[in-house]
């Protein structure tokens, strides 16, 4: 793991801190993509966060927030000061993302399996005012169980929005346990293709992977994309990785939080 | 009244671009000429309502104002949390039009009525609530709804319900109408009930009793100004709903008394639907007294509230 992504962990675990809770395991599976996403991809203005032309990303695992807000901080949208106000009264930063309250953030989440017909809506208008900005889609796994998710996802086929990708946070865990076991996904590639969708899978944690893979968005003309990021839950944290307690943890300890310095 | 909405829908969206249709899986033919001339801002999307109210959300945070239609109940409870979190929390100019607003559905049973859709939006803040009584309110209320900053869902009745609104009251989203003037009793009303209630003050006016009718076509946000007015001038209030009696305008105009005016509320008795699952088909009319939600029971009801 390079420097860099280390630092937006720091962050999160800075987060973290304040409050000694938060979900962790999700946060750090999706570091690497969100690191991607706005290196690499998203056009935007930090300082300007309504700027028409903007790529529209919508993080649906609204609960996987700490890793957006580490990133939107990075990119200047706030300043990471601000971020230690998490979950406090008069906080914007709430352990779901609010549109309205964080610079950056489309649309609040939170209850699963409402990012992606959002982006369905907003990938459509893009076509309908000939606009060429992007919408990108983080999705749970767990979230996958919700009917939701699909029924956008027929839509988004449908009317053949090549300007859509879904990235799914692919890390085999749910808040109960496995995902292959509460309601196993498998064969997910496969779900998608049939829904319409191009498909591609890719280490979600291995940077040069996903950038080579979001260099060449649209998968294929006409139709919507979805990328299946492997990643592992607690990411980073040899005590965290897979480990199902991990997924949202509270009353956080001073040895737990200086074991989880130790890894940055 | 619905045949009025939809081709609203499609005259204003001539006017302006920003407005556009989602239905879910309508009737065939449905606003085929709208379909035909702006093809970019009509859709059907299928039986696939949280996507649709989503989706909605999503072209109105893109500055659309979309007008979704679907049967009320799949409109309403079938995609509650969407349009809660999705509409409702975002605050979006979103549109909900629900064919069949209470029991227009009789024919097909419980799972097509909506006779709580009144109650589970008016726990939500940020909802504007409308149920009209006529096509002609129909026809003044669409132009009004383009401009109102917040979601709206629009309960439409059955259609060719006898036309009682007057073109010279005028319309206001919030504002309600004093369609009968009050002396001795007042009927409130919302949607279709209006007439029921109109036809009960005319019968009770040849009684030497006589009652105004409020119609309450916005539930939310409710008049309160209108009900703080008028209820203190009179000696009886009955409420009248094609709605469960719990949580419906009956609940709201309680509420609103009991807050502003609370020496009045025991002038208050309230005619809706009891609190059970329809266990009749029928008709709408045929339902509705089988629940006895009919003129003879709220003449009844008014003057059982005037003796006392």
């Amino acid at each position: 793991m390079d420097q860099r992504s280390k630092d937006l962990r720091r962050t999160v675990v800075d987060i973290i801190s304040v409050e000694r809770r938060g979900h962790f395991g999700p946060a750090m599976s999706s570091i690497e993509i969100l690191r991607v996403l706005f290196d690499n991809f998203l056009k935007f203005r930090s300082k300007e966060p309504e700027w028409i032309d903007r790529d529209r990303f919508i993080l649906s695992k609204g609960h996987g927030c700490l890793s957006l807000y580490s990133i939107l901080a990075d990119k200047g949208f706030f300043s990471k000061e601000e971020l230690l106000t998490f979950c406090k009264p008069n906080s914007a930063f709430g352990g779901h993302p609010d549109r309205g309250k964080v610079p950056g953030v489309e649309a609040s989440t939170g209850a699963l399996g409402h990012g992606l017909p959002i982006g369905v809506g907003m990938a459509i208008a893009a076509v309908i005012k000939q606009q060429s900005h992007r919408v990108v889609v983080l999705t749970g796994d767990g979230e996958l169980n919700e009917g939701s998710v699909w029924e956008a996802a027929l839509s988004a086929a449908k009317h053949k929005l090549s300007n859509l990708t879904v990235m799914v946070d692919y890390n085999k865990f749910q808040s109960y346990g496995q995902t292959s076991e509460v309601l196993d996904l498998e064969p997910l590639a496969d779900k998608w293709r049939s829904f319409g969708f191009a498909v591609e899978e890719v280490d979600g944690h291995n940077i040069d992977e996903l950038e080579k893979l979001i260099s060449k968005l649209p998968i294929e003309a006409n139709k919507p994309s979805a990328i299946i990021c492997h990643t592992i839950k607690g990411k980073g944290f040899d005590f965290a990785e897979a480990k199902i307690e991990w997924h949202h943890k509270s009353k956080i300890s001073d040895e737990e939080l200086n074991a989880m310095y130790e890894y940055l | 009244m619905r045949n009025t909405c939809l081709n609203e829908v499609h005259r204003l969206a001539k006017i302006n671009k920003n407005i556009l249709f989602i239905g879910s899986d309508l009737g065939a033919g449905t606003l085929a000429s709208m379909k035909k001339e702006i093809p970019d801002r009509f859709f059907m999307e299928g039986i696939s309502e949280q996507h649709i109210i989503g989706m909605s959300a999503g072209l109105a945070m893109e500055g659309f104002i979309p007008y979704v239609n679907s049967i009320a109940p799949f409109l309403t409870r079938r995609c509650y949390e969407q349009v809660l979190v999705d509409l409702c929390l975002h605050d979006l100019p979103v549109r909900l039009i629900g064919n069949g607003g209470g029991v227009v559905y009789a024919p097909l049973g419980p799972t097509h009525l909506a006779v709580e859709d009144i109650a589970i939006f008016r726990a939500i803040p940020n909802m504007t609530i409308i149920a009209p009584c006529d096509a002609e309110e129909m026809l003044r209320l669409m132009p009004k709804t383009v401009d109102w900053p917040h979601p709206i869902y629009i309960r439409l009745a059955k259609g060719g319900d006898e036309v009682v609104s007057q073109n010279d009251l005028g319309f206001e989203i919030g504002k309600a109408i004093l369609l009968r003037p009050a002396k001795d009793g007042l009927f409130i009303t919302t949607g279709v009930m209006a007439q029921k209630a109109i036809q009960a003050s005319i019968e009770l006016s040849e009684e030497g009793v006589e009652c105004g009718v409020l119609h309450m076509h916005t539930i939310k946000p409710l008049d309160h100004d209108a009900l703080k007015t008028i209820i203190p001038k009179v000696n009886a209030v009955v409420t009248v709903e094609e709605h469960f009696r719990i949580g419906g305008l009956g609940s709201a105009v309680l509420e609103s008394c009991s807050d502003l005016i609370p020496e009045h509320a025991s002038k208050i008795y309230r005619v809706g639907i009891p609190d059970q699952f329809a266990d009749k088909y029928g008709t709408q009319e045929s339902l509705l007294e089988h629940w006895d939600i009919n003129v003879r029971s709220i003449k009844n009801a008014m003057r059982d509230k005037l003796k006392k």
